[in-house]
């Protein structure tokens, strides 16, 4: 057994001796007293940066329950809470609905790389339909500018610039969400913040999510975008139209993507990137209707999908014209 | 009937009295750890503000220092199972002294841990919908989640058994085999698996190839059962410099004999890993490509790797040699295997497997000045922990501290 030193010993009888004890002297408090108080205001002056917070912790939010479990009437109270919120940070009057999947129906894109120009006219259709940050900058499709002769995505360029799209020996291959039928976000979501709904589209309860940023690393087409910071959108350009899993306004420090702008689909209109595209590439519809138009693409033409390789199965095909 | 609450209450309370006193380099290490917490804790204040965006991260490299660290610490947190197994089931007597220095070492890492767990969180004001039963458990099929509930049980497993261990000898009372013994056994499995786990969190993602290996789990437990016991090798040497608590040599060198060991194994699997990717070169390549040679000119991990090789070489032939039968040596190769395999297995696993991204792109990651303070306040906090751990496990150890003779007479005089 090592040998306690009297050193030691006598620092013990010291401390013990301290705290709270009798035998304390004046001095000793004093000390102590002086050390408490300087820890306590290094701890103040450490901590004081979150006097900026003031006001941004909201109790109701805090206590929400996962969108799952929400009765209809406790949604309804939430959504106009959101609202409220909308008018106060934006000054702007929305109107935030919760839309409901229809039956019988399930989401398929199909894109046209033959007719793609690489004008990024779906990007920023989609910026303003889903009232992404402006600064920092969110954008939910990718569109990369790809050499003719390969596949690789590797070799294919993102911040291409020229004063006149299409350009010579290159194709352009928009990248979002492809709504996987085997979605590696979902399964790795801690929280269950991010699911399927039963129309195939995958959404994040954006009040649910903690902000793990794990379902942005196992994505493998870059289709999920993290608000690092609080995002900022100019006033004039909200889109009113909002509905609590798409395209309401985020917050900091949450995850958000493509939802095939669920609040226009599940009302029978098309997604806005649809409708922005000059050449017609995009191609979308309800898979389980037989006379619909994406039915007819997936038949006729020879159609692939990304990274097949990984399994994701996705819902959002490619093809060439013949 | 209430004698032992009191008793207990006692006990707590001198071992806080305890954790504020000391000497003059206590008082000065101390507030050193502390006042590098606050800014650490200062740092996070404003990370709160203003977002994740005051770190490097961004939608390219998703995670960054803060998971590299996590990553890490989980292995020294379970590392401290290569101390438990020599002792309680082999009963090697010269790691028995030492176990409970590994078992504090886990507490504290483990809390650190979660720490770097919560800093990354964009919303940590949702954390309790990580909580079982009253958020929203994605289990089983969230790694992460698997995560949360082994690491929190493994630091109830090792505070029970230290805390019991350490109580008993404070009453002078023979601990009883069946309240700690089974919490023993299932420590051992639980110390695998919390770095098995933390394994699979990357090695689960089929779109990453860098890490979708299965070789990754074995690669992190054999370069933890390294890097811990090397760390526990420099750290009894603090003990022992500090101290009353007199570290003998043999221990030291049976330590040397467990880190020899897995450091073999860990460089062998690392050599397989480099093999198959290199020689088979397909285009998954690109990120290790990028960690060892650097990609279309971007190569700014690259000396960070080799350093890591470098480090993990020499450490392993000074352990392999006789020479580090010398503490000089063994203290240089412990350094080398604690920095070397930081690096491999931190920022060197976690940053290349976002590069390039998913669609090509290749975007560096550095992180920010905020970033590494908070980093740095987290392991300044960890050791802060240990060292109050220490504090108050080592007069209790060494008999200076026990139960007042007035309370105790009966038990003392049964025997010790
Ligand atoms: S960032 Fe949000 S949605 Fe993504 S895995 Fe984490 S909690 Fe789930």
């Amino acid at each position: 057994m090592p040998r306690m030193t009297n050193h030691d010993d006598q620092n013990l009888q010291e401390g013990l001796n301290s705290l709270g004890n009798e035998k304390m002297s004046r001095r000793d408090f004093l000390r102590r007293g002086s050390i408490l108080a300087t820890g306590m205001g290094a701890l103040m002056a450490a901590m004081s940066p979150l006097r900026q917070l003031q006001g941004a912790f909201d109790p109701e939010e805090f206590v929400q329950k996962h969108y799952k479990e929400m009765t209809p009437e406790e949604m309804d109270k939430v959504l106009r809470r959101i609202e409220r919120k909308v008018a106060e940070r934006f000054d702007v009057k929305a109107t935030v609905r919760d839309i409901k999947p229809m039956d019988g129906v399930e989401y398929v894109y199909a894109l046209n790389l033959s007719k793609c120009n690489g004008s990024r006219k779906c990007v920023h259709a989609c910026v303003n339909e889903n009232n992404q940050s402006r600064s920092p900058e969110i954008q939910y499709i990718t569109v990369l500018k790809m050499p003719q002769g390969t596949m690789d995505m590797d070799k294919g360029e993102i911040l291409y610039d020229p004063p006149k799209v299409p350009e010579e020996g290159y194709y352009y291959m928009p990248v979002q969400c492809q709504q996987c039928a085997n979605p590696p976000c979902v399964k790795v979501c801690p929280v269950h913040a991010t699911w399927q709904e039963p129309d195939g589209i995958t959404v994040i309860d954006y009040d649910w999510c903690i902000g793990c940023r794990y379902c942005e690393a196992a994505c493998p087409y870059w289709a999920r975008k993290f608000n690092f910071a609080e995002p900022r959108i100019p006033k004039e350009r909200i889109n009113p139209d909002m509905s609590y899993l798409s395209n309401r306004p985020r917050s900091k420090g949450v995850m958000e993507k493509c939802t095939y702008c669920l609040h226009r689909t599940r009302e029978g209109r098309y997604p806005a990137c649809l409708e922005a595209c000059p050449t017609g590439a995009r191609i979308f519809g309800n898979v389980l209707d037989p006379n619909s138009q994406i039915s007819f693409v997936l038949r006729n033409k020879r159609t692939f999908v990304l990274k097949e390789e990984v399994g994701t199965i996705p819902r959002f095909f490619y093809y060439f014209d013949e | 009937m209430f004698k032992w609450l009191r008793d207990y209450l006692y006990f707590l309370y001198r071992c806080v009295a305890l954790s504020f006193s000391g000497q003059g380099v206590f008082y000065a290490w101390m507030t050193f750890l502390t006042a590098l917490s606050l800014i650490g804790l200062n740092a996070y204040c404003k990370q709160l503000v203003d977002g994740l965006y005051l770190t490097g991260m961004n939608d390219h490299v998703s995670w960054g220092m803060y998971i590299a660290n996590f990553t890490y610490l989980v292995g020294m947190a379970a590392a401290a199972v290569m101390l438990v197994i020599p002792v309680y089931i082999y009963k090697n007597d010269r790691l028995r002294d030492v176990v409970i220095f590994g078992e504090l070492f886990a507490i504290a890492a483990i809390i650190m841990c979660l720490l770097f767990v919560i800093v990354d969180l964009g919303r940590p004001d949702r954390f309790w919908h990580l909580i079982p039963g009253i958020g929203k458990f994605n289990w089983p099929y969230s790694m992460l989640s698997w995560d949360v509930v082994v690491l929190n049980i493994y630091l109830l497993l090792n505070m029970h058994v230290a805390g019991y261990l350490l109580y008993m000898r404070y009453l002078g009372r023979k601990p009883n085999k069946f309240l700690y013994m089974p919490f023993v056994s299932v420590s051992i499995v639980w110390a695998i698996s919390i770095h098995t786990v933390t394994a699979f969190l990357f090695a689960g993602l089929s779109g990453k190839a860098f890490w979708n290996s299965a070789i990754l789990g074995p690669r992190f437990i054999a370069s933890a059962f390294a890097s811990g016991p090397a760390f526990i090798v420099l750290t009894l040497q603090v003990i022992d410099h500090f101290t009353a608590y007199k570290i003998k040599k043999t221990t030291l060198l049976a330590l040397r004999r467990i880190i020899q060991v897995a450091m073999i194994i860990s460089v062998f699997l690392m050599g397989n890993e480099l093999f198959t990717e290199f020689y088979a070169d397909s285009l998954h390549i690109a990120s290790i490509q990028y960690l060892f040679f650097g990609l279309h000119g971007h190569n700014m991990l690259v000396p960070w790797i080799w350093t890591a090789v470098v480090f993990n070489i020499i450490s392993l032939f000074i352990l392999v040699l006789p020479m580090s039968r010398s503490l000089k040596y063994l203290n240089v190769a412990c350094i080398l295997c604690v920095v070397g395999i930081w690096i491999e297995k931190g920022i060197g696993l976690l940053i290349p497997g976002f590069i390039p991204t998913p669609l090509g792109e290749i975007v560096e990651y550095f992180p920010t000045v905020n970033e590494i303070l908070i980093c740095l306040g987290i392991w300044a906090f960890g050791f802060l922990i240990y060292t109050i751990l220490l504090r108050v496990s080592i007069p209790i150890l060494v008999g200076s501290l026990h139960i007042p003779l007035k309370y105790a007479q009966r038990e003392f005089r049964k025997g010790v």
